[in-house]
């Protein structure tokens, strides 16, 4: 009996492994990160693009009104694709369009909005990267819809016309 | 007098270098406990992504604001999540990983257990 009860386990172990890897060969392995993490917007100071003040960020968005946050630099690629349906958004009057320039020269930021135009109502710096790892953020592009202090919608990459129907149906 | 100056300075500067190495080996320890998110499989201290540059800043700016190892981990975890850690707290997701070493290790200690016994 002894001799029958370890094959028997070290089978059943050995199927169940197999299952396990069998099954997970199937599984996506990208990991796709949670966007549904904190919803209130973290409370931090941001430091104005043009003026160099310090404003923090409850000040920023207490208007009831729509506001989207986008994370940009002048030496992002994705940034440049995007940039046209930020264009598009900046007609819609019930959005206002806040920058957060991410690790950039500000020359360069200057001549990135020369060249594809100014979609931004207000714009911020992020010299170092730190502020957006305060605000919870992976990198470039990166948009967060938010409303009444809430981020509603996170859109990590850069945005395209669908996302973009998405937040018109949103703000409607 | 001259001389104990020196040496008071000196002994001074050696200590600023103790407290200083003190606090960037707990920044290391934390950089290497987490995952960095837009480069899988390497550690934040082991990246040099724009993400994980901005992020080794952030923990040695919050290290020097007094908060803990474990403050740090439970802020990271309230902005990206439990996947920035790599170690794994134990939830309802993750018993299984914890416990299976463990129940292969008493099946271990039983088998041999018994062989012993049996020859005995």
């Amino acid at each position: 009996m002894r001799f029958k009860i370890i094959p028997t386990i070290i089978i059943i172990v050995f199927t169940a492994t197999f299952i396990i890897f069998f099954k997970g060969l199937k599984n996506s392995n990208i990991y796709t990160p949670n966007v549904d993490l904190e919803k209130k917007v973290p409370s931090l100071v941001f430091k104005s693009f043009d003026t160099n003040l310090d404003i923090i960020s409850e000040n920023i968005f207490n208007k009831n009104k729509f506001y989207l946050v986008n994370i940009w630099a002048s030496w992002c690629i994705p940034c440049r694709d995007e940039h046209k349906f930020l264009m598009k958004l900046k007609k819609r009057e019930e959005i206002e369009l806040i920058g957060l320039n991410y690790k950039d020269n500000n020359k360069n930021a200057q001549n990135f909005l020369g060249e594809l135009g100014n979609p931004y109502d207000k714009i911020f710096v992020d010299k170092d990267g730190t502020s957006s790892i305060n605000w919870g953020a992976y990198g470039v592009p990166e948009s967060f819809l938010i409303y009444k202090n809430k981020i509603i919608k996170r859109y990590i990459g850069p945005i395209n016309n669908r996302n973009v129907i998405e937040i018109e149906k949103i703000i409607k | 007098m001259r001389l104990l100056h020196i040496f008071l300075i000196i002994i001074l500067i050696f200590n600023f270098n103790l407290i200083k190495a003190d606090e960037i080996q707990t920044e290391n320890k934390i950089a290497k406990n987490l995952r960095c998110l837009i480069c899988q499989g390497q550690s934040v201290y082991d990246s040099d992504s724009e993400f994980a540059l901005s992020l080794k800043l952030v923990i040695s700016n919050k290290i020097s604001d007094g908060m803990t190892e474990e403050q740090i981990y439970s802020f990271l975890k309230k902005k990206y999540g439990e996947w920035i850690l790599y170690d794994p707290v134990l939830n309802k997701n993750t018993y299984f990983l914890w416990l299976l070493p463990l129940l292969i290790f008493l099946a271990g200690g039983a088998i041999i257990i018994k062989k012993l016994y049996i020859r005995k």
